[in-house]
C-alpha cells in the first residue's frame, strides 16, 4: 500500500437545519494509487463525506488532511487542485459548447497558457478515450459519453485523487460499463487514487477497498471478498449482496459443496466445473 | 381501462428543418389490470411512447386510445384533463418537481387541480403517504428538508393521490439504494395486484422487467421490435445480445454454466431460486429440465 494521500480524523459534520449529525466520527485514510469504494444507504452520508473532501463544506468536528494539507478555508484552493470530483448527473456538470471547450474550461480558470492548454485538453480527452470527439456537442453525447468528457476535464487538471460521487447512477448498463472501465485504467495504468461512491455492488466489487458507511458511522472497512461475505447483514444495511455470491449460498444450501462464497461469476463457474463435472 | 397505441408515428419538431422521427408504427396494447414493461437502448423512442400514455404527445400519425378517449394525427385535442388523471406518469427524478411549502400542499397540488376538493385531497394525502411507507407527520414538513429518498416517495404519493387507473413508470428508482429500490418496485407491484392498476414500467433493469411484467415490449430504434412473456423474450438471449442489450443476471450466468459444461438445461429461470433449483438436480445427475 502506498502512503496515506487522505486523512480523516474524527470529522463529524451536522448540517444546519438538522438534529442528527450527518457524519459522526469518522476516521479513515486512503492511500495513493488505490480505488476506495464507500457504499452505504441513501442518507448514509456517503455525500456528505464527498462534499467534505472537496472543502464544499468543512467539518463540524475534526481534521481532514490531503496530500499534506491540512483542509481550512485557506487550504481549499490548493486542496482542490488536488481532487477532482465527477457528480451523479451528467447534464450538469457539461459547462462548455463542445467537449474540446468542456474539458478546457478548468484549465482557463487555473490560468493555464493557451499553448499548454491544447495539448493537456487531447491528452485528457485521450485517455478516456473520447479524442475523436472533440467538436461534438453534449446534446450528440450518450451519458457515459459525458461522464467520460467530466472525468477528462478533472484529468486535465492533473489531481492526485478523483472523487466520483455516484457518477455512474443515471447511467444505462452500457454507459456504466464505460465509466467503470475508464476508471479502472486509470488507476491501474496511471496509478490515480480514486474513491467511488456507489449503491452499484458491481462497481464497488472491483474496487480494492471497500468502506461502508450506515448512520453516518464506518460500520466496516474491508475487501470486496471480506465486505460481501457480510451477507445477510448488508441487506440490513439498505444494501444488497452481489449476484454471484447469492448464487453461491444458495447453491451451498441445496447441498452443492463449494470452497467459498464467489465474487466474480466467472470463478463460480469455475468452481462448479472443475469439482463436480466429472461425477 | 385500457389503452392502445395503433401505428403511431412521432416526429419531433414536424414539418421544420430540425424534424426528427423518434417512432414510427408503433402499436402496443395495455389492457387493464396489465403490467407491461418497454426496455430498449437510450435513444429507442422508450420516452417518447410513454408521453404517448397521457396525451402529453400527440402523434403525428395513427391513433392513441385512452380509455373511450381517441386522439387522432392532425387533430385538435381539448379537455385532456381526464386523460391525465387517469393516466398518471412518475417521470426519472420526480422529486425535481416538488414545489409546494409543505408535503401536504405538494400531494394535494395534483388532485385539487383535477376539481377534487380540499377536504377530500387531504384525505388522499394522508392515504398516499402511508401507501409510500412514511409517517403522516412528514405531510406538515417542507419537502426540501427531506432526504433524498424520502423526496422520491412523496413525488410519488402525488401521483396517487391522483387515483390513476394507470401508472407510468419511467426509470422510478434510479438513485435509490437498494432496499430503497425493492421498496418502491414492491409498492407499485402491490398496488397492481391488490388495486388493478394498470402498470407501464419504462426500464433499463432487466431484473425489473423479468420479475414484475407479464408483458414486455422491446423498443429498438423508434420501432418495436419484439412482445412477449418475460419467458419468451428471455428464452431467446441472443436476440436481446444482439441489440445490445442485457439479459437479467440469472439469465446471463445459466448461459455461461452451460456453456461450461456443455448442456441445456431445457429452459431459461427467471429468478435465482429456479436456477439453484435446476443446477442441483443437474449436478446431482438428474437429468436438466
Amino acid at each position: 500500500m502506498g502512503k496515506p494521500l487522505v486523512v480523516l480524523d474524527n470529522v463529524s459534520y451536522q448540517y444546519d437545519s438538522q438534529e442528527d449529525f450527518a457524519l459522526k466520527n469518522v476516521s479513515m485514510k486512503v492511500y495513493e494509487g488505490e480505488w476506495l469504494a464507500i457504499v452505504g444507504h441513501n442518507g448514509s452520508g456517503k455525500s456528505t463525506l464527498a462534499k467534505l473532501l472537496n472543502g464544499l463544506q468543512f467539518p463540524t468536528e475534526g481534521s481532514i488532511s490531503i496530500n499534506g494539507i491540512t483542509l481550512s478555508e485557506d487550504t481549499v484552493w490548493d486542496v482542490r487542485r488536488q481532487v477532482g470530483m465527477v457528480f451523479q448527473n451528467p447534464d450538469n456538470q457539461f459547462v462548455g459548447t463542445t467537449v474540446q471547450d468542456d474539458v478546457a474550461f478548468g484549465l482557463e480558470n487555473n490560468g493555464v497558457p493557451a499553448k499548454v492548454m491544447g495539448e493537456r485538453v487531447v491528452d485528457a480527452l485521450s485517455r478516456v478515450n473520447m479524442e475523436s470527439f472533440l467538436d461534438q456537442e453534449p446534446h450528440h453525447l450518450s451519458g457515459g459519453q459525458k461522464q467520460r468528457v467530466a472525468i477528462a476535464g478533472v484529468l486535465a487538471l492533473r489531481p492526485s485523487i478523483i472523487i466520483l460521487d455516484e457518477a455512474t447512477s443515471m447511467l444505462d448498463p452500457r454507459g456504466r460499463e464505460e465509466v467503470i472501465e475508464t476508471i479502472m485504467k486509470l488507476q491501474q495504468e496511471e496509478s490515480i487514487t480514486v474513491i467511488s461512491i456507489t449503491h452499484d455492488l458491481e462497481e464497488a466489487a472491483r474496487a480494492n477497498r471497500i468502506l461502508v458507511l450506515n448512520k453516518g458511522e464506518i460500520y466496516r472497512e474491508g475487501t470486496p471478498e471480506e465486505i460481501f461475505q457480510m451477507d445477510e447483514e448488508l441487506v440490513r444495511l439498505g444494501l444488497d449482496i452481489p449476484f454471484p455470491v447469492k448464487m453461491s449460498k444458495q447453491l451451498s444450501e441445496k447441498g452443492v459443496v463449494l470452497s467459498k462464497y464467489y465474487l466474480t461469476e466467472e470463478e463460480l463457474v469455475a468452481e462448479l466445473w472443475t469439482s463436480h463435472s466429472k461425477m | 381501462m385500457d389503452i392502445s397505441l395503433k401505428n403511431v408515428e412521432y416526429r419531433y419538431q414536424n414539418n421544420t428543418p430540425f424534424e426528427r422521427l423518434a417512432i414510427s408504427d408503433v402499436s402496443i396494447n395495455i389492457e387493464s389490470g396489465q403490467y407491461l414493461a418497454i426496455i430498449g437502448h437510450t435513444g429507442s423512442g422508450k420516452s417518447t411512447v410513454l408521453q404517448h400514455l397521457n396525451a402529453l404527445l400527440k402523434p403525428t400519425k395513427g391513433t392513441v386510445w385512452i380509455g373511450n378517449r381517441e386522439i387522432r394525427a392532425g387533430r385538435k385535442e381539448k379537455n385532456l384533463k381526464e386523460v391525465r388523471q387517469k393516466v398518471g406518469i412518475v417521470f426519472q427524478f420526480p422529486e425535481h418537481q416538488l414545489f409546494e411549502e409543505t408535503v401536504e400542499k405538494d400531494i394535494c397540488f395534483g388532485p385539487q387541480n383535477f376539481g377534487v376538493s380540499e377536504e377530500e385531497a387531504k384525505r388522499r394525502a394522508k392515504e398516499a403517504i402511508k401507501q409510500v411507507g412514511l409517517h403522516e407527520e412528514i405531510l406538515s414538513k417542507s419537502p426540501f428538508d427531506l432526504s433524498g429518498g424520502q423526496m422520491r416517495r412523496v413525488a410519488i404519493a402525488g401521483v396517487l393521490a391522483m387515483e390513476p387507473e394507470c401508472i407510468v413508470l419511467d426509470e422510478p428508482t434510479a438513485g435509490l439504494d437498494p432496499r430503497g429500490r425493492k421498496e418502491i418496485m414492491d409498492l407499485f407491484y402491490r398496488l397492481h395486484r391488490e388495486n388493478h392498476v394498470a402498470t407501464v414500467l419504462v426500464t433499463h433493469s432487466m431484473e425489473d422487467a423479468a420479475r414484475y411484467a407479464d408483458e414486455i415490449v422491446i423498443m429498438h430504434k423508434g420501432r418495436v421490435q419484439k412482445k412477449g412473456t418475460p419467458y419468451e423474450i428471455f428464452s431467446v438471449p441472443e436476440d436481446l445480445l444482439e441489440l445490445g442489450l442485457d439479459v437479467p443476471e440469472v439469465v446471463r450466468f445459466q448461459l455461461k454454466l452451460e456453456k461450461a459444461f456443455n448442456v441445456k438445461f431445457g429452459k431459461i429461470c427467471l429468478t435465482a431460486e429456479e436456477l439453484t433449483d435446476a443446477v442441483a438436480d443437474y449436478l446431482r445427475g438428474g437429468t436438466p429440465k
